[in-house]
């Protein structure tokens, strides 16, 4: 099937100005970084949440794994600061997905509640380990190297690196989704206990998914603690009650279970959050409490799931058969 | 693991860690028992569960600085928090009661969020306790301490308990709540306005996670973010002790309480917490192995 | 005589309730085979044991010479086993080829071809098989928003897509139009047939099982209360009294 080349002059504007954007808007080099990290958040608990029907409380977990890991190595291990900040990542991702592997089979097992509260524990648990263990700075956390480069160098690095992390992620999941792979998640979403009686090895994918999910979080882990400069076992690293929760409200925001759901509810939420961040003097944390109320309960279809009801023609559902042809 | 060879070498402590886990036990019981009220009755795992015990907590502390003494705060906490969770249940709950359970869990993981965020605005991060000058009781020739407040609030948590069931048992709002609980079609049918017992069945459990605040504020600290670890408590020991059995919540919660304690102390106390969902974890992946060994699941 | 399917006194209680009393029942390969009896008298329930769909208290189930009474729902599918619902049950969200091609047998599902694309002749296939059951026309809509009986029909064909050695069929005729069933009876044949697959097949319609199997179980309140080809299980009395009864 051929796409509109419409479309590909949006993605090529949309790419475009991504990449301008340490040139145009420098000052917000830093909030637009998040921006990207924010996408490969509910990106990643989309692929879970939405696309097998497993909601996750807990991804955070993996998140965190990645960050404490990239900078263990790059204290530790004595390379330099780019050198130990990929392998960090990288070595962070690759633990973060042996975790999610480990987990897999006895957490994946669980459903419903007991998968909802189970996953929540899980990264609650692994804030409170990290606060206890001196090795990895208790509960003071700990300090990524100092990025080597000129003033303002810093910035511009972690923007592009954010946005490469977004770029591949995105790409990677919509291949992944028009596979097989993506038919059987999405069977386990509609009806678990048929995907078993008719002999899938549900186990195996929903671990696969939940490593692929954990892969892409531990690498984004390494970048941001770097990006933020601190590493916090409970406000940053796993923060059940910041990052943990965001995830899954962008992506019932955008609409739980497409493709670019969670790219539109992260982008949403996040400009929203930078816009009227200052305006609310103290409040912030109550309003956003708020929020997550106030969309669950009012508005749970998502942007997208609202577009899909108001004009079901535009996302490919055939309404009648005649339509459907030979 | 310096304290487990302590542990070993003088027993008296074993008596110590029992007996502080047994009295803290009761007051878990407390906000597991609403919990599995709500659970039983209106299908809904409440993860603000916690946020009322904080709750509960705060309205101790504030009538203790009033001049009140915490004792008689234990009522006045569990009235208000009654009004506070018949709020809760017509401003957001009985929107999401009918909704499925991912719409349910979130949305009052949300308000655990928001309750957490609106404490830490109004009432301050400082931590709180609510001193009740009862003093300490010394055993086994000083070996063993207790402080006295700890025996009143197992005692008071017990009767909440009881003066719950009795009222569950008694009166006709009771009886219509457990007719709900055992087949809402069939109370439905039979006229029983089934949305006035979720709002009832709501605000009693926000009452007794109110008590149990209250106590906990006396016994032990509050702060605003108390709350989580109380939610998983309560959810673990209604998990092991099923919906429907009193008796069985209680012996999960003392055997929580102790487990903990003893946890504690031999991790120290910085993983205590740890502890308590790294307990949950583990006890939900052994159950579903336990099932599935013999083709059940844990659903 | 080698039966493919050998139950020896299988027993089943829910709490108090016995929904299955020792009931021996044995399909030979390549037949087809009528299990009957009136509303709840464990039926669905013997299906759900066979599967593994929860453990059973006594007995033995073999399925192709091989003890199966301990394993898991998966596994058992996996042996060739398979199963229909009778409140069917199909992956609404997902369109009706996209119901069928991920209904590929499991091995086909290996490690290997776990992130490729359904290659074309699993698309062919899938379409050979809607048209099969008539739902050719269909194969672009979610299976969700197909009607009780297409659901059935699609449950079948989906089925059919894994390449069972044994089919399960749970009430294949109900919520079916009635101008259908004939329809429906005849590819039921066919299938066995042609595709040289073995089923048990549940009806509590007496009329359409006597014209599918060729012999027939009948249960009553979980027991085995006559067995035979449908001409003597119709007049059976204790048959009637059965049905009758249940009314
Ligand atoms: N999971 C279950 N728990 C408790 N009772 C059940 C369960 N499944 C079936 N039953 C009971 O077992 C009996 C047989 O049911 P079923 O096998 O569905 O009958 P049939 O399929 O022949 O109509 C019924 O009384 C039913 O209520
Ligand atoms: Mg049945």
């Amino acid at each position: 099937m051929k796409a509109p080349p419409f479309r590909h002059m949006a993605v090529a504007a949309v790419l475009a100005l991504a990449l301008l954007v340490p040139v145009l808007a420098p000052a917000y080099r830093s909030q637009l970084a998040l921006l990207w990290v924010m996408i490969v958040f509910a990106l990643t608990w989309d692929l879970l949440g939405g696309q097998m029907g497993y909601n996750s409380f807990g991804n955070v977990l993996f998140f965190g794994v990645g960050m404490y890991a990239c900078v263990i190595i790059q204290r530790d291990a004595g390379l330099g600061y780019f050198t130990g900040l990929f392998l960090g990542s990288g070595a962070g991702a690759l633990l973060a997905a042996a975790l999610a592997a480990l987990l897999g089979s006895g957490i994946l097992g669980l459903r419903g509640h007991y998968f909802a509260i189970g996953t929540l524990g899980l990264g609650i648990a692994a804030g409170e380990l990290a606060s206890g263990w001196q090795f990895v700075g208790g509960g003071g956390g700990m300090v990524p190297p100092l990025f080597p480069g000129e003033v303002g160098g810093r910035e511009t690095f972690f923007y592009y690196l954010s946005f490469a992390l977004a770029a591949v992620t995105l790409p990677f999941l919509r291949w992944l989704y028009a596979s097989r792979f993506g038919l059987v998640l999405n069977a386990i979403r509609d009806d678990e206990d048929k995907a078993e009686a008719m002999g899938l090895r549900t186990t195996r994918y929903k671990t696969t998914a939940w490593c692929i999910s954990a892969f892409f979080l531990g690498l984004t882990g390494g970048a941001v603690g770097n990006l933020l400069g601190f590493v916090d076992p409970r406000e940053v690293a796993f923060a059940g009650s910041t990052f943990g929760v965001w995830m899954v409200l962008m992506a019932i925001l955008g609409g739980k279970g497409t493709l670019w759901g969670p790219v539109i509810g992260a982008a949403v939420f996040h400009l929203t959050k930078e816009l009227f961040w200052t305006y609310l003097l103290g409040w912030q944390r109550v309003a956003l409490g708020l929020l997550i109320v106030v969309i669950v309960v009012f508005f749970p279809v998502g942007i997208l799931g609202w577009a899909r009801e108001r004009w079901p023609e535009r996302f490919g559902h055939r309404i009648d058969e005649a339509e459907a042809g030979p | 693991m310096g304290n487990l060879r302590l542990l070993f070498e003088s027993p008296v402590l074993l008596v110590q860690l029992l007996l502080d886990g047994i009295l803290i036990g009761a007051i878990f019981a407390l906000a597991a028992y609403g919990m599995a009220l709500v659970w039983g009755v209106m299908g809904l795992i409440n993860v603000a569960q916690g946020e009322l015990v904080m709750l509960g907590g705060y309205a101790a502390f504030y009538l203790y600085r009033a001049g009140i003494h915490p004792l008689f705060a234990v009522p006045v906490a569990a009235a208000l928090l009654f009004a506070a969770g018949w709020l809760l249940y017509r401003a957001v709950i009985f929107r999401v009661v009918d909704k499925d359970l991912f719409i349910s869990i979130l949305a009052t993981f949300g308000l655990s969020i928001l309750l957490q965020q609106l404490a830490n605005t109004l009432f301050g991060a400082d931590v709180r306790t609510a001193e009740s000058g009862f003093g300490t009781l010394f055993l086994f020739g000083g070996a063993v301490t207790v402080s006295r407040i700890k025996l009143v609030a197992f005692a008071a948590a017990l009767l909440t308990g009881a003066f719950l069931m009795q009222f569950l048992r008694r009166s006709r709002m009771g009886q219509a709540i457990r007719a709900t609980a055992q087949n809402p079609r069939a109370a439905r049918v039979m006229g029983i306005d089934t949305d006035r017992v979720h709002a009832w069945t709501f605000g009693l459990n926000a009452a007794i996670c109110g008590a149990s605040g209250a106590l906990v504020a006396m016994t032990w600290i509050v702060h605003p973010y108390l709350g989580l670890p109380y939610t998983v408590r309560s959810f673990m020991i209604v998990i092991i002790a099923g919906l429907g059995n009193v008796a069985a919540v209680l012996a999960a919660a003392l055997g929580l309480g102790v487990a903990e304690n003893f946890a504690g102390f031999i991790l120290g106390a910085e993983y205590q917490a740890a502890f308590v969902f790294a307990l949950l974890v583990a006890i939900l992946v052994w159950r579903r192995f336990w099932l599935a060994r013999e083709r059940r699941y844990l659903r | 005589m080698t039966f493919i399917l050998q139950l020896e006194r299988v027993r089943k209680a829910f709490g108090g309730l016995i929904a299955n009393k020792d009931v021996t029942l044995r399909v030979p390969a390549g037949k087809i085979f009528g299990l009957i009896g009136p509303n709840g008298s464990g039926k669905t329930t013997l299906f759900n044991s066979i599967v593994g769909h929860h453990p059973i208290d006594g007995g033995s189930i073999r399925f192709d010479g091989r003890e199966i009474s301990r394993l898991r729902v998966p596994e058992i599918a996996r042996l060739g086993l398979l199963r229909t619902f009778q409140q069917t049950r199909i992956y609404g969200g997902m369109t009706c080829l996209q119901n069928m091609v991920i209904s590929v047998p499991t091995s086909e599902l290996g490690w290997r071809s776990m992130f490729s694309r359904s290659p074309p002749e699993d698309l062919r296939r899938a379409e050979d098989l809607l048209d099969f059951v008539g739902l050719g026309p269909k194969r672009h809509l979610r299976a969700g928003d197909l009607s009780f009986g297409q659901q059935k029909l699609l449950e079948l064909a989906m089925a059919l897509m894994s390449r069972p050695k044994m089919l399960l069929l749970d009430e294949p005729t109900a919520g079916i139009n009635p101008t259908l069933i004939n329809g429906l009876l005849d590819r039921l044949r066919r299938v066995n047939q042609q595709l040289a697959i073995t089923l048990l097949v549940i009806e509590h319609n007496m009329g359409v099982i006597m014209n599918l199997a060729e012999y027939v179980y009948c249960l009553a309140h979980g027991e085995l209360l006559a067995e035979g080809n449908p001409e003597q299980v119709q007049k059976d009395p204790k048959v009637l009294d059965a049905y009758l009864g249940a009314r």
